[in-house]
C-alpha cells in the first residue's frame, strides 16, 4: 500500500515539476533588459496606477480635484489600457515633506505601480520623490510648482510636472502687481514650504526688476493663527501689495486678520494657485472680497476643457474644486500615452520597462493636452503654462465660478 | 555661610546660570536696538499687547483645566485638548443655524450667549464623561497609567471629531456688531477682543470665587490637599472630582468659543496648540495653582504676541514671526531654570511636599 501511494506521489511529483518547467519556458518569449527592471501585467490583471495626492486635511481640495481628473482621464479610455483594466490606488499626501516622505516610503514596495500621479505640494516631492525615483518609479505631478524641482542641478530622474513652473507664475504676479495695479512697494510671506518661499522669491526679484521696492520679505507657521505680530511688522511701513503664495488655513488667517490691522487698509492682498479654492472663501469669510489670486489661465484651455468640465460636474456634483485638476488629466494622459510606446505584450501579458517608461515621457512632443501642447524638457517641466491674475468678486463659496465674464467669481483681471 | 554655598552649587547650576544670562542679554540687546530704532509707534505695540493679552485671556481658560485637575489627581489631562475643540465644533452647528434663519442678526447678543453656553454645555459634558468613563475606573490605579489613558482619550476624541466634522476649515459667522473699532480705556482697540477680554475676565473671576468662597471650593480644595481624609470629613470626592472635570470642561468651552469669535475658523485638529501653549502656561504659573496659570497664560499670550517683534526685529533676524513659538518657549525654559516650580508654584509644592 505505502509503494503505491510512494510511487503515486512520485509520478505526481514528476508532473508538477515539468508542468512548472513548461511555465517559464512559455514566458521566456521576452526577456526584460530593462535595467530599472519591468512591470509584469499578467494577461487580464490590472495596470496599477497611483496617485501621491493631498486628499484630507485643510488642503484636501487641492488632492481631491486633481484625482478627480485621474479618474476622468481613466473614464475616457473607458477603463482600460492595451486591454487591460487601469487601476487606480494611492496614498494621502498631507501637503508637507513628512506626509510626502510617508507616502512615497509606502507606494515604493509596492512594485505592481507602474508609474504615479503626484504630488499636490512641492515640498512632499523634495522630500519623497528621491525614495521613488530609486525604486524605479516615474512621477508626474500635476501641481507642483517650485522651481526647485526642475532645476537641471537639482532633478531627480523619473521626476516630470504638468504643472506651471513658479519662475513663470512669480513673474507675471510681479507684472500685474507692478503694471496693472501700480504697486511700487510690496511685502511678501511664506510659510517654510518649499513652493511658497520660491514663489515669493521670484515675485520679489521680478517686482525689484521692474523698479518697485521690496519692503518686507517675513515667514509664518502653517499651523499659526495668530499674523497679528507679523502684520504690524509689516504695517510699520504699509505696501501697496501684500504677496502670500501660501496654504488655506494660515492665508485664511492673514486674509481676515490683514483687513483688521491698522495701516493695511490700503494694501492690496495676493495669493497664488495654493489657495485658489472655494475652501479658500471658507476660510478667509468676508475679508477675501477683493482679494487678487494668480493660477493658470483656464479661459484658453479650448473646447476641451469645457467638455472636461461637464464631464467632472456629471461625475462628481459640483463644480471643480481647484486648479489642477486638468493638469492632473494630462499628467494620466502622458503617462497612458507612454505605456502604450512602450509596452510590450506577450500572450496577452504586458512588460513594462521602468527606464523605457520614463524615457518615453521624456519623449513626449506636443503631446495635445487640455491645458496646451506639452513638451517635456530634460529636466522634466512638460507644461505649456499660461498663467492670469484673477480677482474674488464674491466671498460666498457657492458662487465659485472661474472665469472672465462679468459675473465671474474670481474674475480674470490680467492679462 | 558663604562656603556652605560655594560647595552647594554644582556645574549643572553654572551652566544654567550662563544660559540664562545669554537669554537675558539677548533679550534685553534685541529690545533695545528694536524701541531705539523706532520702527513701530505706540499705536502698533498696543496693538500687540491688546493682542497678546486676548489670546492669554483664552490661554488662561484652557490652563485652568489642566491645573485644577492636576490639583486634585496629580494627573495631567491630555485628552484636555479635544474637550476644548469639542465645544465650539458642535457649538458651529447651532452657529450656523442660528445664523442662516436670521437669528443671528436680530438678536445678536442673545444668539452669542446661545452659541457660548452651548459650547460650555458640549465641552462640559463630554469632560464629564471622560472622566467618568475613562478615569475613574483608574482612580486606584498607579499614576501613569491613567496619564496614557488621557492620551487615549485624547486620540479617541480627536478621531471622532475628524469622522463627523471632516477633515477642513469651516468659518464661524461674524457679526456685524463685532466688527470694527472702538476706543476703550484710552485705547482704539477691535470690539471683539474687547468682548474675549471681558468675557474671559468674568469667567475666571467667577471661577476664583467659587474656588475661594463657596462651599464646593472648600471641598475641592480639601480634596486637592487628601483625598482620605477630606472623605472621613464626609466629602463625596467622586461628586467634587466630577464637579472639577466640569468646572475644566465649561471653562475650555468658553475659551473654545471665544477662539472662534477670535480666528473665526474652526477645524477638527485646532485644539491642540493652543492646549499645548495652555498646559505650558499651567506649567509656569505652577500647576495646581489657579492663578498662577492665570498669570502665566497672560505671560506667554503677550510674549508671544510682541516677542518676534521686540526682542529679534532689533537683532536683524530675517523672517522672526516665524520664531515665535520658539521664543516664547525659550523665555518659559528660562523662567524655570530660575523657579523650577513656576511663578506661584511655591506654595503647592510646600503644601505636597
Amino acid at each position: 500500500m505505502s509503494k503505491r501511494l510512494f510511487v503515486l506521489a512520485s509520478i505526481l511529483m514528476v508532473v508538477t515539476v515539468l508542468l512548472s518547467a513548461c511555465g517559464p519556458k512559455a514566458g521566456k518569449a521576452y526577456e526584460c533588459t530593462d535595467p530599472l527592471g519591468c512591470v509584469v501585467v499578467e494577461k487580464g490583471a490590472p495596470i496599477r496606477i497611483a496617485y501621491a495626492l493631498v486628499v484630507e486635511g485643510p488642503d484636501a481640495s487641492l488632492g481631491t480635484d486633481s484625482k478627480r481628473g485621474i479618474e476622468i482621464q481613466i473614464d475616457d479610455h473607458g477603463g482600460t489600457l492595451l486591454g487591460h483594466p487601469i487601476e487606480l490606488v494611492g496614498e494621502n499626501t498631507g501637503c508637507n515633506a513628512e506626509g510626502g516622505q510617508a507616502a512615497a516610503t509606502k507606494l515604493s514596495t509596492d512594485k505592481s505601480i507602474v508609474a504615479i500621479v503626484g504630488t499636490s505640494c512641492s515640498s512632499e516631492a523634495r522630500a519623497g520623490f528621491p525614495i521613488l525615483s530609486e525604486a524605479g518609479f516615474s512621477m508626474i505631478s500635476p501641481s507642483n510648482t517650485a522651481p526647485d524641482l526642475t532645476d537641471p542641478a537639482k532633478h531627480v530622474p523619473g521626476y516630470f510636472r504638468t504643472a506651471h513652473n513658479d519662475k513663470v507664475q512669480g513673474a507675471v504676479a510681479a507684472e500685474f502687481a507692478y503694471n496693472s495695479l501700480g504697486a511700487r512697494k510690496a511685502a511678501t510671506v511664506h510659510d517654510g514650504s518649499l513652493y511658497a518661499d520660491q514663489l515669493q522669491q521670484v515675485f520679489a526679484a521680478r517686482f525689484k526688476e521692474l523698479g518697485g521696492e521690496v519692503v518686507y520679505q517675513g515667514a509664518v507657521q502653517p499651523t499659526d493663527t495668530d499674523m497679528r505680530s507679523v502684520l504690524t511688522s509689516i504695517a510699520a511701513n504699509p505696501p501697496d501689495i501684500l504677496y502670500y503664495p501660501i496654504f488655506v488655513a494660515a492665508g485664511g488667517f492673514i486674509t481676515a486678520q490683514a483687513r483688521e490691522t491698522p495701516g493695511l487698509e490700503n494694501t492690496a492682498l495676493m495669493g497664488a494657485d495654493g489657495i485658489y479654492t472655494p475652501d479658500f472663501l471658507k476660510a478667509a469669510g468676508e475679508a477675501s472680497n477683493g482679494m487678487y489670486l494668480s493660477s493658470p489661465d483656464f479661459t484658453v484651455f479650448g473646447d476641451a476643457y469645457t467638455k472636461f468640465q461637464e464631464k467632472y460636474e456629471a461625475k462628481y456634483g459640483e463644480k471643480v474644486l481647484n486648479v489642477f485638476h486638468a493638469h492632473a488629466y494630462d499628467a494620466a494622459g502622458l503617462i497612458f500615452a507612454a505605456i502604450e510606446k512602450v509596452a510590450v505584450d506577450v500572450d496577452g501579458t504586458l512588460y513594462i520597462g521602468r527606464q523605457a517608461l520614463r524615457d518615453a515621457i521624456a519623449a513626449t512632443k506636443d503631446y495635445k493636452g487640455l491645458t496646451g501642447n506639452l513638451t517635456c524638457s530634460e529636466s522634466g517641466d512638460c507644461a505649456d503654462p499660461k498663467i492670469a491674475v484673477y480677482q474674488v468678486t464674491n466671498s460666498d463659496p457657492a458662487t465659485w465660478n472661474p472665469g472672465a465674464a462679468a459675473d465671474s467669481n474670481p474674475k480674470k483681471v490680467y492679462p | 555661610m558663604l562656603k556652605n554655598w560655594l560647595k552647594r552649587i554644582s556645574a549643572t547650576d553654572i551652566l544654567m546660570w550662563g544660559i540664562g544670562l545669554i537669554i537675558i542679554l539677548g533679550v534685553v540687546w534685541g529690545s533695545v536696538a528694536t524701541l531705539s530704532s523706532g520702527k513701530y509707534d505706540s499705536a502698533a505695540w498696543q496693538n500687540l499687547i491688546v493682542t497678546g493679552l486676548t489670546l492669554g485671556s483664552i490661554y488662561a481658560l484652557i490652563a485652568i483645566g489642566y491645573t485644577v485637575v492636576y490639583g486634585i489627581l496629580r494627573m495631567i489631562n491630555f485628552a484636555h485638548s479635544e474637550i476644548f475643540s469639542g465645544g465650539p465644533l458642535v457649538a458651529y452647528y447651532l452657529a450656523r443655524a442660528l445664523n442662516d434663519n436670521g437669528f443671528l442678526a436680530k438678536q445678536p447678543i442673545v444668539g452669542l450667549v446661545l452659541v457660548a453656553l452651548f459650547s460650555m454645555f458640549i465641552s462640559m459634558s463630554i469632560a464629564f464623561l471622560a472622566e467618568r468613563i475613562a478615569y475613574r475606573p483608574l482612580r486606584k490605579a498607579p499614576r501613569l497609567i491613567p496619564l496614557i489613558t488621557a492620551i487615549g482619550v485624547s486620540f479617541f476624541l480627536l478621531y471622532t471629531y475628524k469622522g463627523l466634522f471632516g477633515s477642513g476649515i469651516k468659518d464661524y459667522p461674524q457679526l456685524d456688531i463685532l466688527k470694527g473699532r472702538t476706543p476703550f480705556l484710552g485705547m482704539d482697540i477691535q470690539i471683539v477682543y474687547i468682548v474675549i477680554l471681558i468675557s474671559a475676565f468674568v469667567l475666571l473671576a467667577i471661577l476664583y470665587s467659587i474656588v475661594q468662597f463657596t462651599k464646593l471650593g472648600k471641598a475641592m480644595r480639601a480634596v486637592s490637599e487628601d483625598k482620605d481624609t477630606a472623605a472621613l470629613m464626609g466629602i463625596d470626592v467622586d461628586q467634587i472630582i466630577s464637579a472639577t472635570f466640569m468646572i475644566g470642561g465649561a471653562l475650555a468651552g468658553a475659551g473654545g468659543f471665544l477662539y472662534a469669535l477670535m480666528f473665526h475658523q474652526v477645524a477638527f485638529a485646532m485644539g491642540f496648540f493652543p492646549a499645548l501653549k495652555a498646559f505650558t502656561s499651567a506649567v509656569v504659573g505652577g500647576i495646581g495653582n489657579v492663578v498662577g496659570a492665570m498669570i502665566g497664560a497672560m505671560f506667554l499670550g503677550i510674549i508671544e504676541a510682541m516677542g518676534p517683534n521686540i526682542f529679534l526685529d532689533g537683532l536683524g533676524v530675517p523672517a522672526p514671526n516665524q520664531l515665535k513659538d520658539a521664543i516664547a518657549f525659550v523665555l518659559l525654559v528660562f523662567i524655570l531654570i530660575f523657579r523650577p516650580t513656576g511663578i506661584l508654584g511655591e506654595r503647592l509644592a510646600t503644601k505636597k511636599a
